[in-house]
């Protein structure tokens, strides 16, 4: 029954496609219905309803990104970021920030809470204007994608404790429990609630990639912005010593300072930031080195004006583009080596909920032919890919880089 | 040939020189832990007597400068010191596992370079199409995945379900070729996985970045049929940004090995520099770091004079 009504449903699709001469779609429906067929007397139902499913959750997946991606365009278009800008700023964020405050002593929400809430509101209202519709209507359906699963990762981070129906290091039951209503991936190897940890987990593994990443950018970015307003010596020396530095493999580097100082956050932070540093310095000295030698830099210099001066106002607003895609491929580096290193436990230690330790730790699971322990996998593997397809598309827009 | 020798010889004084600096920055991390090593090695509770002894013995009392030459020296022959753990020679904790790492990045580069290379030019060559994309989506997610996700999706499809290879890459000295190749196949495929996806992409933009260039649009417009466009005029010039490729991605090797010998329980040198962090053995955690630093410098040694060989207009910097 399923078979037929399997087949019949994509025959009508892409005869409707032919008929509407949808060249796409029907080459894409008419592969479909191949590969079922001959995976399905090659291997019977069972792998023609893993072809099912699997095109199921990419049509999904594809509506969902669609949605997602006409959503914005429409809150773009409507000019949802217009009230941030201009004169009445302070007063709107005076406003929102009261009401939030208000918000706080009736539902107890804490201040980092709302703190971060009015940064990612900020994050999100300010840059959909009526120009970025026209290039949100050219995205990619992949780099849609990207954005809803960084929107969805971003709200259960913000919002973990009161998504998360236990407690990030509380013991509800005993180890290994298995799922059922009220544990929805079961227990972990000590008996706490393997769920909430995850929801957890998106907002330690994520922010501690954040932060570290955002160091390294700060860090990479003023050296490089100094080396090429500065020149001559200073220029040098810090190009040669970003060399030794990343001739060195990044994981072994971290190895050797998290030995040292011990594994603790602030030492894994400043250990990326030195890291990850000289390629942003790379990247910026590049593309502030072909900004200085702009002639409104010398006038701005023949006026006299001084060294910051020119870094803020000058150099800066002439080379976001690039920084921006750049911060997005830093933070998948920093963040597959931030989960590479709590994997090796060397990360945020216990009983903090970190996804690459939850790996570690329930790992024993697999043997059994359980896939728990791979969810936290899984999560970190969706988020850089979201990342990336993002980065690629804003890469692609921002150099005008067409291959061909 | 006598510039390209001195040039070579060039690359490889600097390589050299970036070396040194390396095993400056390890030593003199070491140097700045809190306290000292010998008190790192005892704990807060030694007493003063035992750390002078401790300090005596591992010739801490002399000047860093001095302790740093004698080190270095020591190094060059392959002699790394004492392990604070276990007393033993260095040498022999990790010798046998450098073999065994070596063995395993040799396995993945063995399959990875000719099948990703040639994906590689299939993909270019198909660009825009939706195997290219497809490709894309696909490389990109192995990229973006962590190895041990990888890994582990290997041990529970190809080990607890279908049976067909070991979870644990637990490997003795007895073993014939054939066993160590079945034994560490899925440590070897996780690799091959992970870099397969870097190469193809790497390959893809060398060829397309080369297929855009007059001389191929002069070829095809005088008629040459595609395959000899691609062999007699785009093969010759693209070894350099293959070689390139190839010798990146083998020193990436070098770090994602760490992480799968983890996951696989495999002997290598990778485990030995996590147990040996986690236990603050810092003679071994200097080697093993020493070791992956010039393994790196290295390849990327390689890659350059590889580039040199196969380019000339790069002999003749203007």
């Amino acid at each position: 029954m399923f078979v037929i009504v399997y087949f019949a449903a994509l025959l009508v699709g892409s005869s409707v496609a032919a008929y509407f001469n949808q060249r796409t779609p029907f080459l894409l429906l008419f592969t479909l219905t191949l590969v079922s067929m001959v995976l399905g007397i090659v291997g019977g139902r069972g792998a023609l309803e893993m072809v099912a499913i699997g095109a199921g959750v990419l049509a999904a997946a594809a509506m969902v990104s669609y949605g997602f991606k006409e959503f914005l365009i429409q809150m773009a278009e409507g000019d949802a970021g217009a009230f941030l800008k201009g004169g009445s700023t302070l007063l709107t964020a005076l406003a929102v920030f009261t009401a939030l405050t208000l918000m706080s002593f009736w539902f107890g929400w804490g201040i980092t809470e709302i703190f971060v809430g009015l940064i990612m509101l900020t994050l999100i209202l300010a840059p959909l204007s009526p120009e970025t519709a026209k290039e949100l209507r050219t995205a990619p359906l992949t780099a849609a994608f990207g954005m809803f699963v960084i929107f969805i990762y971003a709200v259960l981070g913000i919002f973990a404790p009161w998504i998360a129906p236990s407690g990030e290091a509380e013991v509800i039951t005993q180890a290994f429990a298995p799922a059922d209503e009220n544990l929805l991936l079961g227990a972990d190897q000590l008996g706490r609630d393997m769920f909430s940890r995850i929801v957890y987990g998106a907002r330690n593994s994520v922010g501690l990639a954040i932060v570290a990443t955002l160091s390294a950018f700060i860090l990479g970015a003023l050296a490089g912005l100094l080396a090429a307003t500065k020149g001559g010596w200073f220029d040098q020396f810090m190009g040669r010593f970003a060399d030794v530095i990343m001739s060195i493999p990044s994981l072994i580097f971290s190895l050797l300072m998290l030995s040292i100082f011990g594994p603790e956050i602030h030492v894994i932070i400043i250990a990326v930031a030195i890291i990850y540093a000289p390629r942003v310095f790379r990247l910026t000295r590049a593309v502030a080195g072909n900004v200085v030698v702009m002639d409104y830099i010398e006038a701005a210099k023949l006026r006299g004006e001084g060294t910051w001066y020119l870094i803020r106002k000058e150099i800066l607003p002439n080379s976001t583009a690039p920084l921006v895609a750049e911060f997005g491929l830093e933070f998948c580096f920093v963040f597959l080596l931030v989960a590479g290193l709590s994997f090796l436990g060397l990360g945020i230690q216990p009983p903090t909920a970190d996804w690459g330790s939850m790996v570690r730790d329930n790992a024993t699971l697999i043997s059994f032919g359980d896939i728990t322990p791979l969810i936290p996998a899984a999560a970190i593997a969706l988020l850089t890919i979201a990342v990336n397809f993002v980065v690629d598309w804003m890469l692609f827009r921002s150099s005008g880089l067409k291959e061909n | 040939m006598g510039d390209i020798a001195r040039l070579i010889g060039q690359r490889f004084g600097l390589g050299l020189i970036i070396l040194l600096a390396i095993s400056i920055i390890i030593f003199f991390m070491v140097e700045l832990l809190p306290g000292d090593i010998a008190q790192a090695v005892l704990g807060q509770s030694a007493t003063e007597d035992n750390l002078a002894a401790l300090r005596k013995e591992m010739g801490l009392d002399k000047p860093a400068v001095v302790r740093y030459l004698a080190w270095l020296k020591d190094a060059v022959l392959f002699d790394f010191g004492n392990s604070v753990v276990t007393q033993e020679k260095v040498t022999t904790i990790i010798g046998d596992r450098f073999l065994n790492t070596l063995f395993l990045a040799a396995y993945a580069a063995v399959i990875a370079v000719p099948v990703s290379i040639a994906l590689g030019v299939v993909v270019a060559l198909l660009r825009n199409s939706i195997f290219d994309r497809v490709a894309n989506v696909v490389t990109l997610s192995f990229i973006s995945s962590p190895e041990f996700f990888l890994g582990y999706i290997l041990i529970l499809y190809f080990s607890v379900n279908w049976g067909l290879f070991p979870a644990i890459a637990s490997i003795s000295e007895g073993m014939n070729f054939l066993q160590l190749l079945e034994r560490t196949f899925l440590p070897a495929l996780t690799l091959v996985l992970v870099v397969m996806a870097h190469m193809m992409r790497m390959t893809r933009a060398a060829i397309i970045n080369l297929l855009a260039s007059p001389y191929i649009e002069m070829a095809k417009l005088k008629g040459t049929p595609p395959w000899r466009v691609i062999v007699s005029h785009a093969l010759p010039n693209a070894w350099a940004p293959i070689i390139n490729v190839i010798a990146l991605n083998l020193a990436y090797l070098i770090t994602g090995v760490v992480l799968v010998e983890v996951v696989f329980v495999y002997p290598g040198i990778g485990q030995a520099l996590v147990d040996a962090v986690s236990k603050r053995d810092f003679p071994v955690v200097q080697a093993c770091c020493l070791i992956f630093a010039s393994t790196f410098i290295l390849l990327n040694l390689a890659a350059d004079i590889g580039a040199i060989l196969t380019n000339p207009r790069l002999r003749h910097p203007k």
